[in-house]
């Protein structure tokens, strides 16, 4: 683990730094291309409505229109990204399902005459009663958001895994809290678009997305077409956070109004769109009983949740299985019982957010935890440390985990925040609260069924060894993936950084690989490029022994240059060797591939959640309420990851600065609000209340020195699983501040305030009686 | 004041001379078009980013004789007769600015979208305060939402572009080479 490396391990600059600081950085919106038409989408105004009838002529005879299109004009095959439950259409015919449900789309000149266009498309709807609250939607009479989904139930799940009955009759202590976890949207800084173009049969599409080879296999798909026909790339992305992992009406509608204009489209989401379109976090709710005994050792879990789908699947059945497969993780307990309905609303649909379906639950589970404790006399840090998983176990629904260091998180992060100094000094109005997160470093099944490996990568060295292009089709959407990859190809030839180009996520240029979800790609697509480097390493040496007269046994290559390790005057430039490899052997080029091995049990939905490898991390962070208006202060957060080898330390850093960020707003901040016909009413970001630089406290991000034996030098996830201890973190702090726990996400002001005075309330009376 | 001509629609177009990075550009605008769009579709200077079309996000800032502000709030014809600085603008020459070179050594930069109005909110606030405190970092970019970095990394970034130190610690050995 001591070994020194010339490239991984080094806060390498971003190697699209210069160009993200100057502006040059084109995204999917600011490309323009000779004889472009701009496109919108006619969206639903009502919650759950009969289309009677769309009238489009007068759009048609405005200036400027050159198209316009309705379900008439469009595939009728459903889509959706989880292959289980299709069940989106590119257009709403009979009727539409939530306010921002597709109805139609024009392509125009400009942008003005497309709202101009929208404003002229008469469709007269019969209004229908909605599903809005989705406690109640499974009831008798409720209407049906799909007539063929009895009881608006879109996925239902019975796991049971050792023998929880046995377990909750031998325990010592059971406990049952309920929890409702809020939707929250993922909000990146950059709006959706696509830009559709077609020449002859063949499809091209730019679009800001997480991966062009779900969206070529989708596009593909629904239009009836070869792969090889669909190319789809993207530029670069301004953030994704599981948003931008599925295509919508902007792809679909604008590949169909390309094909009629013969020109190409370009479209986008304005922020209130985007909004509409959501894809975010459900709401939910959380019942969790535990059994412990009487240390506070955990025996047995029931798990027993109902989330919000909203109108339509997206990855939703993931989520729903997510929720509950994730909680086994942090603490070690062989009975668990995990009973989830997924139901439908006409409300807009929900799906992966950073995390994907783990932080509420953690949340959940996490403020549960320090209730037990609470109840048993036991220190919130002792109760999970005492619970914490250990390396080389198995969960109880049959994950594999190797490395993990849960135990030393915790007892890391009690050391640098204080914790015990904190616990027995006191300061009224002032709490701090634990919790943990752990997240799948790639999923170990891909979204749709097949046997494609899950990342493929190659490099060719240039002609005189001057420079060396990485061909990926990794996706880096900010995180960082482009610098990541070029580090470790540069790690695996022996090679520099700083001679390294890279070309990513182009379908036509690039080789497969999933793209950006579920934390995936510095493990996975890392590994395909380091094999892709070691080939090109290989053949570096082999050449080098041929001019140099060594065997290549003798040789090594590191930072450029080639050397034996036994005769120090034998050396010669790795861009010497690669010019001769041209000139004698031809282009110089390497290849790698990862294929998952095969991972998870047999049962129902066992698939989910499986992962060659899992992150681990424990957070604290310390608060003063006010309480007089509930107001909250965040003093500090404290955060220790165990995520394998790091290959930039820095990038690690920011990702985690960014998961607690969202996960911090996510707490006390962050929530989509509806009214009471399913619209929404604070599709902004001021609104919605993302944070700013102001409300940011100090935050303290460490690693613990960690080894993952399955991945490239060891490296393992971190980016989501940031986000998962944070939600439960906030939670425990305001209990341990105010004594009184509230029950549900955001931890507004509002609630801490009401909290307070019920308990001051509770205890005057108390003292009355 | 502009020249303005009415089309055959009755629609009136101003002709309106912009200055902007120093370049004078003369262009035919709408009572409607924002300074965003005039930059983006008009001179093609789309370092400006639209995100919000609100106000809310800062994507869009620009310098309008020196202040940072929100160019989607802003008409074309308003801007005529002020000095106009976008991102574009900031590096002269091909030289970056200190706050630039901070923000990619800091990793200050994730998925690039609101770093050019970070970069300007910084740059304004480094002209007339060259030594802010960290309050007055936050307050500056206050303006500006990142949904990547949590601000640690724009912070430091911008705190070390105002002591000329560019280099973070941790990374000075493996930056001394290629970055300044």
């Amino acid at each position: 683990m001591s070994k020194n490396y010339n490239v991984i391990g080094q806060s390498k600059p971003k190697i699209d730094g210069p160009e993200k600081v100057t502006g040059g950085a084109k995204y999917t919106g600011d490309l323009k291309f000779p004889n472009m038409l701009h496109g919108k989408i006619l969206t639903s105004p009502h919650a759950h409505a009969r289309i009677i009838s769309i009238d489009t002529s007068e759009a048609e005879k405005l200036p400027g229109v050159k198209a316009v299109i309705t379900h008439k004009d469009v595939p009728t095959l459903k889509y959706g990204l989880s292959p289980a439950r299709w069940d989106e259409n590119i257009f709403c015919s009979e009727k539409t399902r939530f306010v921002g449900d597709k109805v139609a789309a024009v392509a125009c000149l400009d942008e003005e005459t497309c709202y101009k266009a929208l404003k002229l498309i008469k469709v007269e709807y019969e209004v229908l009663p909605a599903v809005l609250d989705f406690l109640t939607a499974m009831d008798e009479g409720q209407p049906q958001v799909h007539e063929e989904y009895a009881k608006n139930i879109n996925t239902e799940i019975h796991q049971e895994f050792g023998d929880c009955a046995k377990a909750f009759a031998e325990a010592y202590h059971v406990r049952t809290d309920t929890f409702i976890g809020q939707r929250t949207y993922q909000c990146p800084i950059e709006p959706h678009s696509a830009i559709s173009m077609w020449d002859g049969g063949k499809l091209t599409i730019y679009s800001s997305t997480q991966s062009p080879h779900y969206f070529q296999h989708y596009i593909a798909r629904e239009f009836g077409m070869d792969i090889g026909d669909v190319r789809v790339l993207k530029t670069f992305v301004g953030g994704g956070f599981g948003g931008k992992l599925e295509p919508t009406g902007l792809e679909f509608a604008g590949v169909v109004l390309a094909k009629l204009t013969s020109r190409p489209v370009r479209m986008f989401y304005d922020r209130a769109e985007m909004f509409a379109h959501n894809r975010g976090r459900h709401a939910q709710q959380m019942e969790i009983t535990t059994g412990v005994d009487k240390d506070g050792k955990i025996l047995v879990a029931h798990a027993n949740f109902k989330m919000d789908g909203g109108a339509y699947t997206s990855l939703g059945i993931a989520s729903a299985y997510y929720a509950g497969a994730l909680l086994p993780m942090t603490y070690e307990f062989d009975n668990f019982k995990f009973d989830m309905f997924r139901v439908y609303t006409n409300l807009p649909a929900c799906g992966a957010q950073r995390g994907h379906g783990a932080p509420q639950p953690k949340y959940a589970f996490e403020s549960h935890l320090d209730n037990v404790a609470k109840d048993l006399g036991i220190d919130p840090m002792d109760i999970r440390i005492r619970n914490a998983r250990r390396a080389d176990t198995v969960t109880p629904n049959d994950f594999k985990i190797n490395s993990c260091h849960m135990k030393e998180c915790l007892e890391r992060a009690r050391i640098i925040s204080g914790w015990d100094e904190k616990k027995k000094n006191k300061v009224p109005g002032r709490g701090i609260g634990v919790s943990t997160g752990s997240f799948v470093t790639g999923a170990g099944y891909p979204i749709y069924r097949t046997d494609m490996p899950h990342a493929s990568a190659f490099i060719r060295v240039n002609e005189d060894g001057t420079a060396a292009t990485l061909y990926t089709g990794s996706v880096d959407i900010g995180q960082g993936s482009d610098t990541v990859m070029c580090q470790m190809a540069a790690e695996a030839m022996g090679y520099r950084y700083e001679q390294m180009k890279i070309v990513a996520s182009d379908t036509e240029t690039t080789p497969l690989d999933f793209g950006a979800y579920a934390s995936r790609q510095t493990y996975m697509s890392g590994t395909a490029v380091k094999l892709a480097g070691e080939e090109v390493k290989k053949q570096i040496l082999d050449m080098a022994s041929f001019m140099l007269s060594v065997p290549p046994e003798d040789l090594d290559c590191e930072d450029g240059i080639i050397f034996s390790k036994s005769r120090e005057d034998k050396s010669v430039s790795f861009q010497e060797v690669a010019r001769k490899h041209f000139v004698l052997r031809g282009p110089l080029l390497g290849k790698g591939v990862y294929t998952p091995p095969k991972l998870g049990g047999t049962f129902k939905g066992a698939a989910v959640g499986t992962s060659p490898a899992y992150s681990f991390g424990a957070q604290i962070g310390e608060v003063q309420i006010d309480a007089e208006t509930g107001e909250i202060s965040v003093l500090g957060i404290w955060d220790v990851h165990d995520c394998g080898k790091v290959i930039n330390p820095r990038l690690l850093h920011g990702q985690v600065h960014g998961a607690l960020f969202m996960g911090m707003g996510e707490s006390v901040w962050e929530e989509v609000l509806f009214d009471d016909k399913g619209k929404i009413i604070n599709p902004e970001l001021a609104n919605y209340k993302m944070l700013t630089a102001m409300d940011m406290p100090p935050i303290e991000s460490e690693v613990i020195d960690s080894y993952e034996p399955t991945g490239p030098w060891g490296a393992k996830e971190v980016g989501e699983g940031s986000t998962n201890p944070t939600l439960g973190m906030f939670s425990n702090a305001i209990f341990d501040a105010m004594g009184v726990r509230v029950n549900s996400l955001p931890l507004t002001y509002e609630k801490v305030w009401r909290a307070l005075k019920e308990k001051r309330e509770r205890e005057e009376a108390g003292e009355g009686a | 004041m502009s020249n303005v001509i009415t089309d055959k629609d009755g629609v009136k177009r101003y002709l309106i001379t912009l200055h902007v990075n120093g370049d004078e550009h003369t262009i035919l605008v709408k009572g409607n078009t924002t300074l965003t769009n005039a930059l983006r579709d008009q001179l093609d200077l789309t370092g400006t980013k639209r995100g919000c079309e609100l106000g809310d996000c800062g994507s869009c800032t620009v310098l309008f004789d020196g202040r940072p502000i929100n160019s989607c709030m802003k008409l074309a014809v308003e801007a005529e007769g002020h000095d106009i600085v976008t991102i574009e603008g900031v590096a002269a020459n091909g030289e970056l600015d200190a706050i630039q070179q901070s923000m990619i050594n800091h990793a200050a930069v994730q998925c690039g979208y609101c770093t050019p109005g970070m970069v300007l909110s910084a740059k304004a606030l480094l002209t007339r305060n060259p030594h802010p405190t960290e309050p007055e970092v936050r307050e500056a970019i206050a303006g500006n939402l990142c949904r990547c970095t949590g601000y640690v990394h724009i912070v430091e970034a911008v705190l070390a572009a105002s002591r000329g130190d560019l280099i973070p610690d941790d990374a000075k050995h493996t930056m001394a080479g290629g970055a300044k």
